[in-house]
């Protein structure tokens, strides 16, 4: 068992009384050491960064485990922290019904190769949640078994919910009409 | 409540991965001669689907086997939208997600803003949005049980359930001045407190819905054997693919789970009140809807209790940093002047922070998970809207099921697509 981690408590919550961080985030040290980089905190609800090759088995041990059953996975989705690096910060948001406890577990993921391991075999319902992440960021999430975009249409340029895009879109109303003509003049082979 | 099995879950999804038109024949002709199989799409402007939902279907005769749903439809941007507006200048869009309930959402948003930095409302405040967010519960599950009957062929129960509503949309006007969209909450208090006679106009509705529901729904619906029998049996849902797939809300409450947020890891004080957390036993359509109705009448109870011990006070939090100061001292008070410009121009300015807060919404559990920079405008706010999660086990439901069964089916996952597709 090594140090326990130094808790970084969010300056949006500084001067609030210290809570103890919950069973989980012992257990998971336990388990991953060092893969276990940070924990920050705001006001009772934990944040646990994880080394992002981990983290599909930090999540299966979190649900798995009968001390703690994280059975219910709330919600994937990311961070964009552009210009800084690494710049994608993917969050799982996990909830036990047994412990009645929220976790929200990170994990640093670089723009050149943003990928993390998919949770669909862990969670069904993590399908969806990878879909609209890879869609929004374009987010790899690798071992899913049908990763493309589900909000947005196929011929969608880019990931608009990124720093980089702008807020006007890339494209004026009419290249997007030509965009989506001539996509489809390609499919039928018209080209 | 046990964790899923590995295998279970597994198994899950297999059913859920098969991809619907595999073959050529079925590309191009929507018809495959080998297995006879045939593509059906339904949507995206079904009546059923309420809203813009697609639902790819690959047929055995009148058997589904395989599903494949299509969202995206009124994908609008709001989380960009709020990177770009800040606080409170997103809230306007919170009433465009649920649009059933614009109220509850409004109310969700900033109790989520609110909680990255640990701002506490003044009590009246929060019992204030208390009873808004319930009366918006009221009036989408009305709609949600009036919607359902009117799919499976009962009008009559869809108009009384409108009469219902059109009292709440008046008590809306009356509040905010916006029957619909009316963008009432705002970080750190609320847009205006209620008008004279308001509360007790609200009392005397409440009041009496209870009897009217179970006059005007019940005993129309509960015990018709023409409603039992198209809706006991149809889209089951078991407990443990409820919690894998998230469903939230009367969905997973409706298949056993009780889990309801606002008893669960209570908000806006909903700990002072007292109300039951109606749930199901076999997880059916007809169980999701007996689910609903009983809410609403618990809605009421918790309409009634806060109007009782409604405290007297301030509807905003005292620092002119989140709300705007009195008007007067803006035109008199330098400092005022210059408070009032801030909140309007940059946004009411959030410390450094991430949360996930969750609010318990008519169609299940909202969530925002809040990341602030410090900034009037968050880094990132995440929607998560329940009727996503909630029509992503359709694959799961929608197999096997007869054709006449999706209509019933649908309407008891009582989602919106404002909501889903953001």
């Amino acid at each position: 068992m090594s140090e326990p981690l130094q808790v970084i408590v969010d300056p949006a919550a500084a001067g609030t009384p210290a809570s103890a961080p919950p069973a989980a985030v012992a257990l998971l040290r336990e388990r991953h050491g060092d893969g276990v980089r940070a924990l920050m905190e705001n006001r009772g609800q934990f944040r646990v960064l994880v080394e992002r090759g981990q983290a599909a088995e930090a999540i299966r041990f979190l649900r798995d485990d009968p001390r703690l059953r994280f059975t219910f996975l709330v919600d994937v989705t990311a961070i964009d922290f552009h210009p800084a690096t690494p710049r994608f910060r993917v969050t799982w948001v996990l909830r036990s019904y047994h412990t009645k406890e929220t976790l929200v577990l990170q994990a640093d993921v670089p723009e050149d190769d943003p990928s993390v391991p998919s949770m669909t075999h862990l969670f069904p319902g993590a399908d969806w949640l990878e879909r609209e992440c890879f869609d929004m960021f374009g987010i790899r999430f690798t071992g899913h078994p049908d990763l493309r975009r589900i909000l947005l249409p196929d011929v969608f340029p880019g990931h608009p919910l990124r720093k980089d895009y702008p807020m006007a879109g890339i494209m004026t109303d009419q290249e997007w009409a030509e965009h989506i003509v001539s996509r489809a003049q390609r499919e039928e082979g018209h080209d | 409540m046990t964790p899923p099995e590995s295998a279970a879950a597994e198994n899950v999804l297999e059913t859920r991965t098969a991809p619907v038109a595999a073959t050529p024949d079925m590309v191009s002709r929507g018809f495959d001669p080998a297995s006879g199989h045939m593509l059906l799409n339904m949507g995206p402007s079904h009546p059923s689907t309420h809203g813009v939902l697609r639902i790819l279907l690959e047929m055995d005769g009148e058997k589904i086997v395989r599903c494949e749903p299509d969202v995206g439809y009124l994908h609008r941007g709001m989380e960009k939208v709020a990177e770009v507006y800040g606080y409170n200048k997103f809230i306007p869009y919170t009433d465009r997600f649920d649009y059933l309930a614009p109220i509850s959402n409004n109310v969700a948003v900033a109790t989520a803003a609110e909680k990255v930095c640990g701002i506490e409302l003044p009590p009246r405040a929060k019992a204030l949005r208390v009873i808004a967010s319930e009366l918006g519960r009221i009036s989408a599950h009305l709609l949600g049980v009036g919607a359902f009957a009117m799919d499976i062929g009962a009008m009559s129960v869809f108009l009384y359930c409108f009469r219902e509503r059109e009292s709440i949309y008046n008590y809306m006007e009356a509040l905010t001045g916006a029957r619909f969209t009316v963008s009432w909450t705002r970080v750190g208090g609320l847009s205006r407190d209620v008008p004279p006679g308001w509360l007790d106009s609200v009392k005397r509705f409440v009041d009496g819905l209870p009897k009217r529901v179970e006059r005007d729904i019940e005993e129309l619906l509960t015990t018709n054997p023409i409603w039992v029998d198209r809706l006991s049996g149809v889209g089951v849902i078991p407990k443990d693919v409820a919690v894998g797939y998230g469903l939230t809300g009367p969905a997973l409450r409706g298949s056993g789970v009780e889990w309801d947020l606002r008893k669960e890891s209570p908000y806006l004080g909903y700990e002072q009140y007292d109300f039951d957390v109606p749930v199901g036993e076999h997880g059916d359509a007809y169980d999701r809807y007996l689910v609903r109705v009983e809410e609403l009448k618990q809605s009421c109870r918790i309409i009634l209790q806060a109007i009782a011990k409604l405290p007297d006070g301030p509807i905003d939090v005292q620092d002119h940093k989140l709300r705007l100061p009195q008007k007067r001292s803006v035109l008199t008070s330098m400092e005022e002047l210059i408070h009032q410009f801030m909140v309007v121009s940059e946004g009411p300015e959030l410390a450094t922070g991430e949360r996930y807060f969750g609010a318990e919404n008519p169609k299940g559990e909202l969530g925002f998970y809040v990341a602030s920079d410090g900034t009037g405008k968050p880094r990132r706010m995440r929607v998560r809207g329940p009727s996503f999660t909630n029509l992503s086990c359709l694959p799961y439901v929608l197999k096997d099921a007869m054709l006449a069964d999706v209509v019933a089916i649908l309407a008891s996952l009582d989602f919106v697509m404002g909501e889903c597709d953001r």
